[in-house]
């Protein structure tokens, strides 16, 4: 019942050199408009600081619960009177970075792992699988509630946390992937050749992995930007004063039957976010998958 | 069959071992005295003392932990720092709202599932199509807890269909007991009812491409008699493992759920359990959901085998 | 022209692809009395299999028929409804695929799905259903019948799940049973066992049996008439003993000397059919078989022959219809 979207690994890669991203976006429509979102999100994440009409922080007594398209305030302002346009916008610099860092832990972590694991097999395999097994046999949102519980609450650590949940699917896609490839002729030919292991993963391994990654990426961040909101909106993540969206549909929360907005516009953002996310690797992943296409 | 059961036991011990030494880590993860983490407020030095010699805080990290493992496994999972209750007493007693609230959201969540997957596949690359698939993308998209404000604004506060929170047990009074748990339920399946709606339509759509649905056709069934006895029973088949896995999910899906809607079950226990830092009921609920889930693991490949004939366990 | 029980006349089937529909059947002609066996041969491709289909209504859904008549009992079957032709399917009409291992549904229990059609067509219960499946598993000729109906498929051999499809076919007693190559994926010995099941069924129930195959030897010893196909037309039709005796299309020459003969003199060695069957995409000008055709005459290339009357049987030859004979190729 979790809302961490399914993770399917391929049961054989992706061997396909890395198509050209350009004519990916160019013929598929679910991916240019995944691409285009994402690219959306991450302009207003590095924009807010412009374009936010006031400082997120900024309280204004005399103007608290105004509602939307009130002048000077198109979303309106919440309890302490701070625009909540702003605080939305500026939203998108606490999720994105977060994602940005999970993503970063699992992704070289689960990585480091899973090669380590494929490439030396035997015993290191084994044990760092059941080790991963261990991992995965928590839920994802307790493994990362448990961790923030024993690291104490706040955004770093939630990120951390968040990240954690994320390395044992990396482990798994990245193991599965070079034991394949060990297995094809090329790998074995230049093997024969003298080539060192280094040289090996670089040039051979790194391309065949790519594309199963990037799908795994987009879908782990839209993943990991909704853990986030849940661990801020429990209390966990970003405290005060930090305007993070499941923070703000905390806060929000309370004042439901007034003012309902200062729980739904945040809601907002960050459902569009995740599904923007989601869209692009789900799309991504049809695209590149050749077994799902008709 | 009995071998294969014991089989898999075994390969689930090692996995099962690691994961209590990730619960038992969790207090000495954690910086500080585990003495005074376990304390919370209550801190005299003879209470520190005590503690101290309870855990075998002198003795080795891994004497610590078989002498925490010998209590788990009698039953003595420690008492709860805040309310002095017996940790598995404190769980057992939440268990039952948590169970209502998890089965009735597995149930909507595969009442929408089903029959929309069907249709999507059958119907593939339609409207209806294209439209479901976009919803199943929103529906893992929008965190649980915000669908559960929206519906208690809409519903709740705007409509007064519904009331809003707090749990009435199912054996005190079964409608009122329902009515209660409806909005949590829908707010807590919708994920799963996306993931499960995806997952029928892909085997749906590959299960109608078999010989056998050809045959079917052949000996006149309608295609609704097709579709429902002789393409469900096998397109659902991939479908019951990951319902296995939500079920075993349960406890994790509530956390949220019931701190939305003041739902008094493990999951909001353990919200407030890491607020007030009541690290054993902390352990104690992390234990229970990962050997849940691991233990839905277990069921549904042996489930798989009652559906699927071609599967033996020799 | 009365009185037949299968009636096709320029029949049409075309399947729509990416890069443009291809006529899959094109201006099919058959018929099929009471009781007659009737032998469909070809290549995989040419049509055969989706001549069959078309009768049952069973295209896959990038075909369709678009244009002549299907007459069975009388009626035009391209004029009923999905509901009608479901009524027809499985009570008198019935059919048998080529892959029995992949044909029965792996879930349900073979009696059950022998006992079907009976419960679909006759409203029978399930218990009867049962119960006329053991009789029908004796007549098929597997042992064991009580105990087999509780089976699932997967538990059954090759020979045996086709024994069941055709039990299954036979469960309403149809006047019109179509198998396409029902013995192509079974073992040889497996093979003659099922082929004399059909022609035991055929004389003791009065089946009018289609049946379908790559392979002239299956015809020879099945088939009252033949029908042969290339590239989605009929290249020659006839009785089996004149077809066989003498062949009156070049394609059909080709397949019989492609085939190792009992009574072979043995000056005429045994020779596959050159070159590869046709791109149905890109087919030739002409008739469709001149590239591979040893009698190859000037005419073939530029213009297609009709299926015209020659000696006892029909074929599609411009050399035939000219009056010579096959009997070895010019200039070889």
């Amino acid at each position: 019942m979790s809302n961490a979207p399914a993770i399917v690994i391929a049961e054989e890669p992706i061997r396909r050199a890395p198509v050209a991203f350009v004519e990916l976006v160019r013929t598929h429509r679910r991916v240019t408009v995944g691409v285009l979102l994402v690219a959306l999100l991450f302009l207003i994440a590095l924009l807010s600081p412009v374009i936010s009409p006031h400082d997120p922080l900024a309280t204004d007594p005399d103007n608290s619960y105004l509602r939307p398209l009130s002048p000077g305030h198109l979303l309106g302002s919440d309890e302490l009177g701070r625009d909540l346009l702003s605080r939305v916008l500026w939203g998108a610099r606490v999720s994105l970075p977060v994602a940005f860092v999970a993503v970063a832990v699992g992704l070289v972590g689960g990585g480091l792992i899973g090669l380590t694991s494929g490439y030396a097999g035997g015993l290191v395999d084994l044990l760092l699988m059941r080790l991963m097994d261990a991992l995965l046999a928590f839920p994802g949102l307790i493994l990362a509630i448990a961790i923030v519980a024993a690291l104490g609450p706040g955004l770093r650590n939630a990120m951390i946390a968040i990240g954690i949940v994320a390395v044992p699917v990396y482990a798994r896609l990245v193991r599965a992937v070079v034991l394949q490839l060990k297995e094809m002729e090329f790998v074995v030919a230049t093997r024969s050749l003298g080539a060192n292991p280094a040289r090996l993963i670089v040039a051979h391994f790194i391309p065949n992995l790519l594309n199963p990654i990037i799908v795994q990426v987009s879908l782990s961040a839209g993943f990991a930007m909704l853990a986030e909101a849940t661990l801020s909106f429990l209390g966990l993540g970003a405290q005060l004063p930090t305007p993070d969206w499941g923070q703000m549909i905390s806060s929000g929360a309370s004042f439901l039957t007034n003012d309902p907005w200062l729980a739904i516009v945040p809601g907002a953002a960050i459902s569009i976010t995740v599904y923007s996310f989601n869209l692009l690797g789900d799309s991504l992943r049809d695209a590149l998958d050749p077994r799902l296409r008709s | 069959m009995t071998t294969y059961v014991l089989r898999r036991l075994m390969l689930m011990l090692p996995v099962a071992f690691l994961v209590t030494i990730g619960v038992f880590m969790l207090i000495h993860l954690s910086p500080g005295d585990p003495a005074l983490i376990l304390l919370g407020e209550d801190r005299t030095p003879q209470a520190i003392a005590q503690i101290h010699e309870q855990l075998g805080l002198d003795k080795p990290l891994y004497v610590q932990y078989f002498i925490w493992l010998g209590r788990i496994a009698h039953g003595d999972w420690g008492r709860s720092v805040t309310t002095h209750e017996p940790v598995a007493q404190a769980i057992t007693e939440r268990l039952p709202a948590t169970l209502e609230l998890g089965i009735v959201a597995l149930v909507w969540s595969l009442l929408v599932a089903i029959p929309l997957g069907t249709i999507a596949a059958v119907r593939r690359g339609s409207l209806t199509d294209q439209v479901a698939t976009g919803i199943t993308v929103a529906g893992v998209s929008i965190p649980n807890f915000f669908i559960g404000i929206v519906l208690i604004f809409v519903l709740s506060v705007t409509l007064r269909l519904f009331p809003f929170g707090g749990y009435v047990p199912l054996t005190t009074d079964p409608w009122e007991s329902l009515r209660h748990v409806l909005l949590p339920a829908i707010a807590l399946g919708t994920a799963g009812a996306a993931i499960n709606m995806r997952f029928t339509r892909s085997s749906m759509i590959e299960v109608l491409n078999h010989d056998y649905i050809r045959t079917a056709r052949a000996k006149g069934a309608s295609w609704r008699r097709v579709v429902f006895v002789h393409a469900l029973k096998n397109a659902l088949i991939p479908v019951v493992t990951i319902v296995g896995l939500q079920i075993g999910g349960i406890i994790e899906g509530a956390v949220v759920t019931e701190t939305v809607f003041t739902w008094p079950g493990v999951g909001r226990l353990a919200v407030e359990s890491i607020f007030n830092r009541d690290y054993t009921v902390i352990q104690g609920i992390v234990l229970l959901a990962a050997f849940s889930y691991m233990v839905a693991n277990l069921l549904v490949d042996l489930v798989y085998g009652w559906l699927d004939p071609r599967i033996s366990y020799a | 022209m009365t009185a037949h029980l299968l009636e096709l006349e320029d029949v049409q089937t075309q399947i729509a692809l990416r890069r443009g529909a291809i006529r899959a059947v094109d201006h099919v002609s058959l018929t099929l009395d009471p009781g007659e066996t009737l032998g469909i041969v070809g290549e995989s491709g040419s049509g055969k299999s989706m001549t069959a289909l078309s009768i049952m209504r069973l295209l896959p859904r990038a075909a369709r028929i678009t244009g002549g008549r299907i007459r069975f009992k009388g009626r035009d079957l391209a004029d009923l409804s999905e509901d009608e032709m479901e009524a027809i399917r499985g009570t008198e009409m019935a059919m048998i695929f080529q892959d029995p291992m992949t044909s029965l549904n792996p879930v349900y229990r073979a009696g059950w799905q022998v006992g079907e059609p009976l419960r679909i067509h006759r409203h029978v219960d399930k218990r009867a259903s049962i119960a006329a499946a053991v009789d029908l598993f004796r007549k098929v000729g597997i042992p064991d019948a009580k105990t087999r109906v509780d089976q699932f498929p997967h538990q059954f051999s090759g020979g045996m799940r086709q024994r069941t499809m055709i039990a299954m076919g036979l469960s309403t007693g149809p006047s019109l049973l179509i198998a396409d190559e029902p013995t192509t994926a079974l073992d040889v010995t497996i093979q003659a066992q099922i082929l004399d099941l059909l022609r035991a069924l055929n004389r003791d129930y009065g089946t009018a049996t289609i049946l379908i195959t790559h392979n002239l030897g299956v015809v020879a010893g099945m088939c009252d008439r033949v029908l042969v196909m290339y590239a989605g037309r009929v290249v020659e039709q006839g009785t089996t003993e004149d077809v066989f005796v003498h062949p009156e299309h070049p394609y059909t020459w080709s397949l019989l000397r492609s085939i190792p003969r009992l009574d072979a003199t043995g000056h005429e060695p045994l020779r596959p059919i050159e070159g590869s069957p046709p791109d149905m995409g890109r087919l030739p000008a002409g008739c469709k078989f001149h590239p591979r055709c040893p009698f190859v005459i000037d005419r073939c290339r530029e213009e297609e022959p009709d299926l015209r009357e020659v000696r006892s049987q029909l074929a599609r030859c411009w050399v035939t219809q000219a009056g010579r004979s096959l009997d070895s190729p010019d200039g070889r």
